[in-house]
Parts: structure tokens; C-alpha cells; sequence
């Protein structure tokens, strides 16, 4: 089991999910993502939809001022 | 294969998709879909897949362009009248996505060219307008083991079937062609140019969809439209084992051109 790391906290949607996305296909099953995103449409939005699209939400934290790691498995 | 920067933006709203994402769209990308006809129902199934990014699409069609298919045929525009329609559609599909390679045919599907054109393709969409170019090419596909998707439409109706292998092909719905004079001509009858438009739009879908190999296709069911009170049906029917290209006993076992004119052929 993998961790990989994605900073999406430049970008605006719907890239962010898209490159959440991308990377979470590439995972082997047990394997984690830890995206970095900031607050609002982000936050709100890439756990919620890699959820419905069959992903695990693990965690999300605060990692100071307005970003936020969230940790997904496939 | 991996995705460019540029191709992860251009295709964003598709890879979104539960059912299409990264692997989707590289199958999208290594695919090769041929186009029978760019007319009505050719000019927005070349439209979507272009836009899709499908790899590789052929198109074939011997005609020009003419002032009187510019109500319908929405991938030629005024100042390609008298361009072949092939060359017409190539340009449009490039100016769309430079991703695309397009190979152009600029011929008249028949039995002595249609093995060797839809070969090298997975799937094919049959866009032409009379029943011996439809039936010539539901045979070619059957012989081969080639996927297609069928339509055909008239004034305000229109209708759609995909076969692949092992499923219902088009004999098995409509075992020979009409004779002549029982079913009019589009050049005769006219035709709804969004008609066109829905049903090029859904042969677009059923491509697509067997690419990525997601969804149910329109195997063993015949899509009917009528778009004058607006609705949509399906009737599913199953493979008759009596059909005469597909059935156990097949009577048809190589191409012929079969008889009977064209749409409107001799007015071009």
C-alpha cells in the first residue's frame, strides 16, 4: 500500500476533481491520495464526487489557513 | 499513453465522467470509428467524435457539396459548395480537435471497395441514405465482425439499431431491401433537418459508448423517433437464425452491389 501526494490548491474547477481523478485511476487498490485544495468549491466538491465515483474519503484536515489535505483510497 | 496538459482540459467534461475518466478517454484516443457518408447523419456523428477524441476517424463519401444539403448536412458550410464532401468534413473535424487524425475516402461505398475501407476500423457508422448502400454495409460489417450503428431517417421519423457480433444485424429486422417506389427517397420526401441532427447525435453516443465499452447499446433493439409529436420508443427483437447474412445458413456469404437507386443519385 502507496501514498501519493497532489497539490490541486492552484487550480479551479472542474480541474480539480479532473486531476484528482486522474491520479486516484493510476492507484492500486489500498493505495491513498493525500490532495491539498483549499477551502470552498474545492473542499466542498473533490471528496464528495470521488466518493460517488466508488473512492474512500479517510480524512480531511486542517493544514493551515485556508488549505486542507484530504486523504482518499481506492 | 498518457495525457497531455492541454488534451486533461479539452476533455475535462468526459473525463468527469464516472464511466469514461483517464482510461476512457485513452481508449477514446487509440480508437479508429469510420463514417460512411457525410451528410445528414455523418455530419454531427464526425462533429461529436471529433470533438470526443476519437484517434483516428475515416470518412467516406463521394459527393460534393451542394447548395440543397446545407439545411441538414451541418459540417459543410456555404463556401464549400462544389468540395468534395470528404475533404469538406475533414476540415471542420481538424479545426475542432488537432488531435484527430482523419483519413478521407472519397468514394461510394461498394462492394468491391467496402471490406478493404472498413478493415482497419472498430466501428463504424453507416450515414448513407439509400437501403442499397445500408444493406451492402450491414453485410460487409456482418462478414467482417465489425460493430456498427445504423440509422435512417425521413420527414420527421427516424430510426436507429447498433449490431455487434452476435447480436441482431439489420437483415435480421428488415431481411431485403424494399422495392423500389415503396419506401420515398429524402430527396422526395424530405426530411427534418434536427432529425438528422438526433439521430447522427445518437449513432455519435453508441460509438462512443462501445469505445469505452460502458452503458447499453441499441443491440436487439430498434430506436423509432418521431419527432413531430416528439417521441421515442424501442422495440427489442432477437437474432433470427434464418437471416440471410447472419443466420446459421447464411445465403449471403460475399458482397454484391445490390440493385436499386440511390437517394436522389441521378439529380447530383
Amino acid at each position: 500500500m502507496n501514498t501519493y501526494k497532489l497539490d490541486i490548491t492552484k487550480e479551479h474547477c472542474p480541474m480539480t476533481f479532473v486531476k484528482t481523478k486522474l491520479q486516484l485511476e493510476k492507484l492500486n487498490t489500498g493505495d491513498r491520495l493525500e490532495v491539498l485544495l483549499t477551502e470552498g468549491e474545492p473542499l466542498e466538491n473533490v471528496p464528495k464526487s470521488s466518493v460517488e465515483q466508488g473512492y474512500k474519503l479517510i480524512e480531511t484536515v486542517n493544514v493551515g489557513g485556508t488549505i486542507h489535505k484530504v486523504v482518499l483510497e481506492k | 499513453m498518457s495525457l497531455t496538459d492541454s488534451q486533461v482540459e479539452r476533455y475535462s467534461r468526459q473525463i468527469i465522467l464516472k464511466d469514461v475518466g483517464g482510461i476512457g478517454q485513452e481508449k477514446l484516443l487509440a480508437s479508429k470509428v469510420l463514417i460512411i457518408g457525410a451528410g445528414g447523419l455523418g455530419s454531427p456523428a464526425a462533429l461529436y467524435l471529433a470533438a470526443a477524441g476519437v484517434g483516428t476517424i475515416g470518412i467516406a463519401d463521394g459527393d460534393n457539396v451542394d447548395l440543397s444539403n446545407l439545411q441538414r448536412q451541418i459540417i459543410h458550410f456555404t463556401g464549400d459548395i462544389g468540395v468534395s464532401k470528404a475533404e469538406s468534413a475533414m476540415k471542420k473535424m481538424q479545426g475542432i480537435n488537432p488531435d484527430v487524425k482523419v483519413n478521407i475516402y472519397r468514394e461510394r461505398i461498394c462492394a468491391d471497395n467496402a471490406a478493404g475501407i472498413i478493415q482497419d476500423y472498430d466501428f463504424i457508422i453507416d450515414g448513407t441514405d439509400n437501403f442499397p448502400a445500408k444493406f451492402l454495409i450491414n453485410d460487409a460489417c456482418v462478414l467482417a465482425k465489425k460493430p456498427f450503428s445504423h440509422a435512417g431517417i425521413l420527414r420527421f421519423d427516424g430510426q436507429a439499431m447498433t449490431y455487434t457480433p452476435g447480436n441482431a444485424c439489420y437483415r435480421c429486422v428488415f431481411p431485403a431491401i424494399p422495392p423500389k417506389g415503396v419506401i420515398p427517397t429524402c430527396s422526395q420526401a424530405g426530411i427534418l433537418g434536427p432529425v438528422a441532427g438526433i439521430l447522427g447525435t445518437i449513432q455519435a453516443a453508441e460509438a462512443l459508448k462501445y469505445i469505452i465499452n460502458k452503458g447499453s447499446l441499441l443491440t436487439n433493439r430498434l430506436l423509432i423517433m418521431n419527432a413531430f409529436d416528439m417521441e421515442f420508443r424501442t422495440v427489442t427483437f432477437k437474432r433470427n437464425l434464418k437471416c440471410p447474412v447472419c443466420g446459421e445458413n447464411p445465403a449471403i456469404t460475399e458482397l454484391t452491389d445490390y440493385e436499386q437507386p440511390a437517394c436522389d443519385i441521378s439529380s447530383r
